[in-house]
């Protein structure tokens, strides 16, 4: 048997924990097998249990336990990186608990907020820093570390209040949000919920429309005071470190 | 080029003591860090490694390339890497002689290999194709493991002694290694370290293991043992002075500790090489 079997089947059986095929590997070395067997659960385990730790919380240990089991089965790591391995484990819990949203909710900060950790670095405009712009022309630059997901409960509030070592709320659907923005300040990861008017247009601004064109947009929507609305936005933009550039400022 | 002249002593950077490196007050000649944590975008983690770098040399020592999985080299993985060289411009780069996965199934673990020609070529093209993309040689480090093949046709060392010639890459000798694998498998320790190509040793890793129910086991959460210290001094007796640092993984202690633990190797080099002339 060539290499590539041998180590096909080494993987099998080190994923399913099955005795291995390969007569290789079956003869007089279980007690080594075990060692790389429980090398392979042992740190992937851990490094869910400790990339969603929130989670865990909400969840409890025994009901964590059996999703971590569910995916190490239906989703081996593939990556180089072991950062990488959570990435999956939303789309586990959406099939584990398919009717509490705020479980996956929970995982999918987790999941942003570590990408936005080690995500690429830009140093934010500040209010100060601004200078003579066209604001009808400009093109505002958001920061390579914005994410924006799903967001319909309340799995921030409980996020956090967990994560505070306060009494969580109970979840509840919260029908006038739309979106989680993850993002990182400075060197610390960041998080809000927001409405779709917003996420709208965070992602026209993304596309490359002008802020004279999304002003013009919400007057288009019937939006009360578009002017007054998107320099809310702006502000709060400006304020959050979001906007890493402005094409058309004249200085 | 590997840094053929370098012999200070170093210590693995870990998170718990990362605000101390990025002062640059350690008393330490370099340190050693794990590649794939710091081959990420940006943020915290490469700002540190920057600011370290400020105040030392680096070596990069990866877990992730699988320099023995039968299929090509991942490319993004090098990519990256090279990257993370280019910006530190390291000390040294290395990785194990082990593979970690195939088939987009990634164990992060270091798996053993059997020892025999079909493997020598794989491992031996893998070395060179990586060191193609990083512009540099590697060292290759010798696992601790625990189970070997019937079907192997080399010791370990002489796999390692193989593989020098035919890539050019150096050796990063973990002398806990050498002693767990001699443990697990009833081979002399002291064999080992006859049979290894003692020219092509560049650096030197010192660590702890623990006791199995019936193996030793490479945990990297003790003191460097007394054996483990024995089989260093004769190594140095041997070799002569070479780039020596405590790796610790797990159960990491006070930063005092480790450089206590640096400060034997840094005793026990010199009078080795003494008892030796």
């Amino acid at each position: 048997m060539s290499l590539v079997a041998l180590q096909q089947n080494f993987l099998a059986w080190l994923h399913v924990a099955t005795p291995p095929s390969d007569p290789r590997l079956a003869t007089g070395v279980q007690a080594g097998l075990d060692v790389y067997q429980n090398n392979f659960r042992g740190q992937i385990i851990a490094c869910l249990e400790e990339s969603f730790a929130v989670t865990r919380a909400w969840l409890g240990d025994d009901a964590f336990r059996a999703a971590v089991v569910e995916h190490v089965e239906l989703s081996p790591p593939r990556s180089w990186s072991l950062d990488h391995y959570p990435d999956g484990f939303p789309a586990t819990l959406t099939r584990a608990y398919p009717d509490d949203a705020e479980v996956v909710e929970m995982a999918t900060l987790e999941v942003a907020l570590a990408h936005a950790f080690v995500a690429a670095d830009a140093v934010p405009v500040s209010a100060s820093d601004l200078g003579e712009v066209d604001w009808d022309q400009a093109k505002l630059h958001l920061s390579p570390t914005l994410r924006i997901h799903p967001l319909t409960t309340n799995a921030l509030a409980i996020w956090s209040a967990i994560a505070a070592g306060t009494s969580p709320p109970p979840a509840s659907h919260l029908p006038d949000i739309e979106a989680m923005l993850v993002w990182r300040h400075g060197e610390t990861p960041q998080f809000r919920a927001t409405d779709r008017a917003e996420v709208d247009a965070l992602r026209q601004i993304s596309s490359g429309t002008t802020f004279g064109s999304l002003c013009a947009g919400l007057l288009e929507t019937g939006s009360d005071e578009p002017a007054m609305v998107a320099g809310r936005w702006l502000a709060q933009w400006i304020s959050d470190g979001l906007i890493v550039a402005i094409e058309g400022e004249a200085r | 080029m590997i840094s053929a002249t370098f012999s200070g002593f170093g210590l693995g950077m870990r998170k718990p003591h990362y605000a101390s490196f990025v002062e640059g007050q350690v008393d330490v000649d370099f340190v050693e860090v794990i590649s794939e944590n710091f081959m990420v975008d940006g943020g915290q983690p490469r700002r540190i490694l920057r600011q370290v770098r400020e105040h030392y040399p680096v070596a990069l020592h990866g877990v992730s390339m699988s320099v023995g999985s039968a299929e090509a080299l991942d490319p993004h993985y090098l990519e990256r890497l090279r990257m993370l060289i280019d910006e530190i411009e390291p000390l040294f780069v290395s990785d194990h002689l082990c593979w970690t996965g195939i088939g987009g199934f990634n164990s992060h673990d270091l798996l053993p290999l059997p020892y025999d020609e079909e493997t020598l070529d794989v491992v031996g093209a893998n070395v060179g194709r990586a060191q193609d993309a990083l512009g540099r040689a590697m060292l290759i480090e010798n696992p601790s493991s625990y189970i070997a093949f019937d079907h192997s046709t080399m010791t370990e060392w002489q796999f390692l002694d193989a593989l020098c010639e035919r890539s050019g890459c150096g050796l990063l000798l973990d002398v806990n290694n050498v002693f767990v694998s001699a443990a697990n498998h009833g081979f002399d320790a002291i064999d080992y370290l006859d049979g290894i190509p003692a020219h092509r040793v560049r650096q030197v890793h010192l660590a702890g293991h623990s006791k199995g129910e019936t193996m030793l086991i490479d945990t990297h959460d003790q003191p460097v043992c007394n054996s483990v210290w024995d089989l260093y001094a004769t190594l140095i007796g041997r070799l002569g002075p070479v780039a020596t640092m405590i790796e610790r993984d797990d159960s990491i202690p006070p930063l005092a500790e480790l450089l206590g633990e640096l400060d034997i190797a840094r005793r026990l080099a010199p009078q080795s090489l003494r008892d030796a002339a």
